[in-house]
């Protein structure tokens, strides 16, 4: 309804050059801009249910595997650090915070605050995915603590602490793979922002790549207990 | 219907679009460059129409062959001259070894069920005649997001490539079903049942995509004055048809993605021998398949409904039954995968799973019955959508009805696994999903291509396909009931008979669609042109052109009455002779009151 396409723009007239983000104009199968908000908004929402409908799954082989190997399961979380898992949902619930930040940075024009936030997010996303690679797959993967079959560390305790890698390198491993996935996005977001397109007449981009971060931080925080805490 | 005269802004870069939206751009490179970068709605919805008609050719290919090698049992016997023969093997035979023509057979078999199920039969409806229809039934342009419709159709096709190697490489022979152990042993030293899991993979995003995209349109893109009870059935049915594909879809992701792991890495979560489940497959897998059934049949169930109001003029009866019914079935359908592993469970997971299984039949019934009373007193024409209609109900019921003795525990212990199986759900498969699909196409087919089909060859098809249907699958109840395990390529000498009665009524069937094929090539050759509304409906589909313009309406259409009210409305480019109004029945004289 307020889209603007009219031949003589807001910012022209104030004197100074119109950004990309004011000539945003709808879909032509919209009505309005609002719908078409409101519709970006609640695809991703549908979205987000499929994802966390996909890690259900994983949750539901977590639990039965605990269920059925409760001792190798205790001995796993033990292996692991709780101090990588916990900076690493530091991290993530900082680049949660910043991710937001951009978004209200985009409804109120601050471009450089968009940009700033955006790429704090982005390191925080790096920061996560090295600590992961570099401190705790690597190490764990070198010593022969691998999932299955591949199993061959010689100081195992329970026969099937191998199932316990295995949950644990799939679901550390979807999850990692969603953390890049959302760094894609969230790229892009910033390579456009540069070119001013997000703005408060248009920042549905910025919110649902937004939203989809905050997903990607909340299954962590859901893998960080099951994994790391409870023994 | 009217249409409120509210012009749309011209925009005269766009001219063609008030031309047909088919309409050719000229060279024939213009045009494959113009369909495969479409994002028009329509143009998607013909392009997954004529994918999966393909894919339904390849499957019932695959069926034929299936039903002609259980033509005769496979035996072994030793001639005058001390050689061992093996007779009754078509495909594959291997005079020195018996194991590979059987071999063989498990290949078909999983190659018809996999097809059928993942490539034809789950997008069928709603991505073809859904796709075509959703947004030009609720007066919208296109679906929410243009682009992602377009993205999941080339997943699609990602997918059913990916199928296709694995067919090239040689087969799979998990069946459809892919359990454990076996799918994670079988042909360990090749790619080829990887490639079907991924393939499956694959094809789960676009029916994600598609059923994300269906959800989000009918919440945003209705036409003013239409809501959520003015909406037409058919609507509703891919409303819930979209709801159960976006929850149920992600679980067989994360299942098929563990097969994968478990191939390729061993991690053991559905391996005994590495502490894993294989039940525990079976489980993710029911979760997702049970419902997704219902993705098969809700979309049909739609298309029954519209079929049956238009076709005997009259409103619906139990609107509001049949569009909850449909919600309540997606509902239900959540709860009831148990039914699946009956003999892999204890007493009462199994008890409790089949008091729910029992459930899914009550809103079933409610549509069936409302459907019946709509036909009554109808002005029934007789065509070929209504007697698909007509034999959807008959074989729908048969379907559902034979799915309760498989609910019952005591009578499933008996027929889990054998042909009463493989009949109740071809009952409700093909003669529900497929035949509600085959009317429905008959139905639309007018407007989206703009030609009529020739309707006496139509109804000798689908007498044809109705015959051949039963032929072939009551005979598989009775094998079934006597004992015949399924997925087998030899069986004892008194089943015979009934097997060679269900291959006969596969050749019937073939011949019922080969006549409904050459009807539509017909038609698009030569058949007369349509009129923009041949049967008198009133939803929205029939105030557009046949075939419908670029953008589907001149105007935005404003809803002034609802998508059945055949009392009240003359439909929209019809002759008020030809559908008269019916006249109100002369008031009866009130009963006399006592006092
Ligand atoms: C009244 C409704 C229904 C009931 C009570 C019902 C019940 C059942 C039960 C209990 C089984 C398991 C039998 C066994 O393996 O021992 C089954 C199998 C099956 N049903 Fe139904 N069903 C119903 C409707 C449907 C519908 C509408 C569809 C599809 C459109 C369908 C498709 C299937 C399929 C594909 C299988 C077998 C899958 C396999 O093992 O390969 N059913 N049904
Ligand atoms: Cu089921």
């Amino acid at each position: 309804m307020t889209a603007i396409n009219t031949d003589k723009p807001v910012g022209e007239s104030a004197g100074r050059k119109q950004m990309p983000w004011e000539r945003y104009v709808q879909g032509h199968h919209w009505r309005n801009a609002e719908d078409e908000f409101d519709a970006a908004k609640f695809g991703m929402w549908l979205f987000l249910s499929t994802e966390i409908l996909l890690f259900a799954g994983i949750f539901v082989g977590y639990a039965i595997m605990r269920m059925l190997h409760p001792q190798a399961f205790s001995n796993g979380s033990h292996y692991l650090d709780v101090r990588w898992g916990g900076l690493n949902t530091v991290v993530l619930l900082i680049s949660s915070w910043t991710v937001a930040m951009a978004v209200r940075a985009a409804q109120l024009n601050q471009q450089k605050w968009l940009r700033v936030n955006l790429i704090i997010t982005l390191i925080c996303a790096i920061a996560f995915f090295s600590i992961k690679l570099g401190l705790e797959y690597i190490p764990k993967w070198s010593v022969g603590k691998r999932p299955g079959a591949l199993f061959n560390y010689p100081f195992a305790s329970d026969p099937y602490e191998p199932m316990w890698w295995s949950i644990y390198y799939t679901a550390t491993g979807i999850h990692a793979l969603h953390v890049l996935v959302g760094a894609g996005l969230l790229t892009w977001v910033l390579v456009r922002s540069f070119k001013g397109i997000y703005g408060p007449k248009n920042y549905a981009m910025v919110e649902t790549s937004g939203l989809y971060w905050h997903l990607v931080d909340l299954i962590w925080i859901f893998l960080f207990p099951l994994l790391y805490l409870i023994h | 219907m009217t249409t409120m005269d509210r012009p749309i802004p011209a925009d005269p870069s766009d001219a063609h679009h008030d031309a047909p939206y088919n309409a050719s751009r000229g060279s024939l490179a213009a045009d494959v460059l113009n369909w495969a970068t479409t994002v028009d709605h329509k143009k998607i919805g013909v392009m997954y129409l004529f994918a999966v008609l393909f894919m339904f050719f390849l499957g019932g290919m695959a069926a034929l062959a299936v039903r002609l090698e259980l033509l005769e049992p496979v035996r072994t016997t030793v001639n005058a001259a001390g050689q061992t023969v093996i007779t009754g093997q078509l495909f594959g035979a291997d005079p020195e070894n018996i194991q590979a023509g059987n071999q063989t057979y498990n290949r078909l078999f999983t190659l018809h069920g996999a097809i059928m199920v993942f490539m034809f039969i789950v997008p069928s409806i709603p991505a073809s005649l859904g796709n075509f229809f959703l947004p030009i039934m609720i007066g919208a342009k296109d679906v929410a997001f243009p682009k992602l419709n377009l993205l999941s159709w080339y997943i699609y096709v990602i997918g059913s490539i990916f199928g296709v190697l694995s067919i090239i490489g040689g087969g799979v022979d998990t069946g459809w079903t892919f359990y454990t152990p076996y799918s994670t042993t079988t042909d360990a030293d090749h790619w080829r049942v990887v490639f079907m899991v991924l393939a499956a993979f694959i094809l789960g995003f676009s029916s994600i995509l598609t059923g994300l995209n269906f959800i989000v349109t009918v919440h945003k893109l209705r036409a003013p004055g239409m809501g959520w009870f003015d909406m037409p059935l058919f609507i509703w049915g891919l409303y819930a048809t979209s709801i159960i594909q976006v929850l149920a879809t992600p679980v067989i992701g994360i299942t098929l993605l563990l097969l994968v792991f478990e191939r390729i890495f061993h991690v053991g979560i559905f391996d005994p021998g590495l502490g894993g489940d294989p039940v525990l497959y079976q489980h993710f897998f029911w979760f997702y398949s049970h419902p997704v059934v219902y993705v098969m049949i809700l979309p049909g169930m739609g298309i029954v409904s519209e079929l049956i109001a238009v076709h005997s003029r009259k409103h619906i009866f139990g609107y509001k039954a049949i569009a909850f019914s449909s919600l309540g079935i997606a509902g239900v359908s959540f709860l009831v995968w148990g039914h699946h592993m009956f003999t892999a469970m204890g007493t009462l997971a199994s008890t409790l799973f089949s008091a729910l299984t029992f459930l899914v039949a009550i809103p079933t019934a409610i549509k069936v019955f409302n459907w019946i009373a709509t036909l009554y007193k109808g002005s029934i024409a007789i065509n070929t959508p209504m007697l698909y209609a007509m034999a959807f109900l008959f074989l729908f019921s048969i379907g559902g009805l034979t799915g309760l003795p498989l609910g019952a525990l005591a009578t499933d212990l008996h027929l889990h696994d054998t042909y009463y199986v493989v009949a109740h759900f071809h009952y409700v498969m093909m003669g529900g999903t497929v035949i509600a699909f085959m009317g429905g196409l008959h139905h639309w087919w007018p407007k989206m291509f703009g030609r009529m089909y020739n309707e006496k060859w139509g109804m000798i098809g689908c007498a044809i396909v109705f015959i051949g249907f039963n032929i072939t699958f009551i005979s598989q109840f009775l094998l079934g009931m006597n004992g015949m395990p399924r997925r087998y390529a030899s069986y004892v000498d008194e089943f015979q008979m009934l097997h060679q009665i269900s291959t006969f009524g596969s050749w019937v069937l073939l011949v019922g669609f080969l006549i409904h094929l050459f009807n539509f090539i017909y038609s698009l050759i030569a058949g007369p042109k349509a009129p923009p509304n041949p049967w008198g409906g009133l939803t929205l589909e029939w105030e557009t052109e046949s075939p419908p313009i670029e953008h589907n309406f001149h105007h935005e259409p404003l809803i002034k009455h609802g998508p059945y009210d055949f009392e009240l409305v003359v439909p929209p480019h019809c002759d008020a002779r030809e559908f008269p109004l019916p006249v109100p029945a002369p008031p009866k004289p009130g009963p006399e009151v006592i006092k």
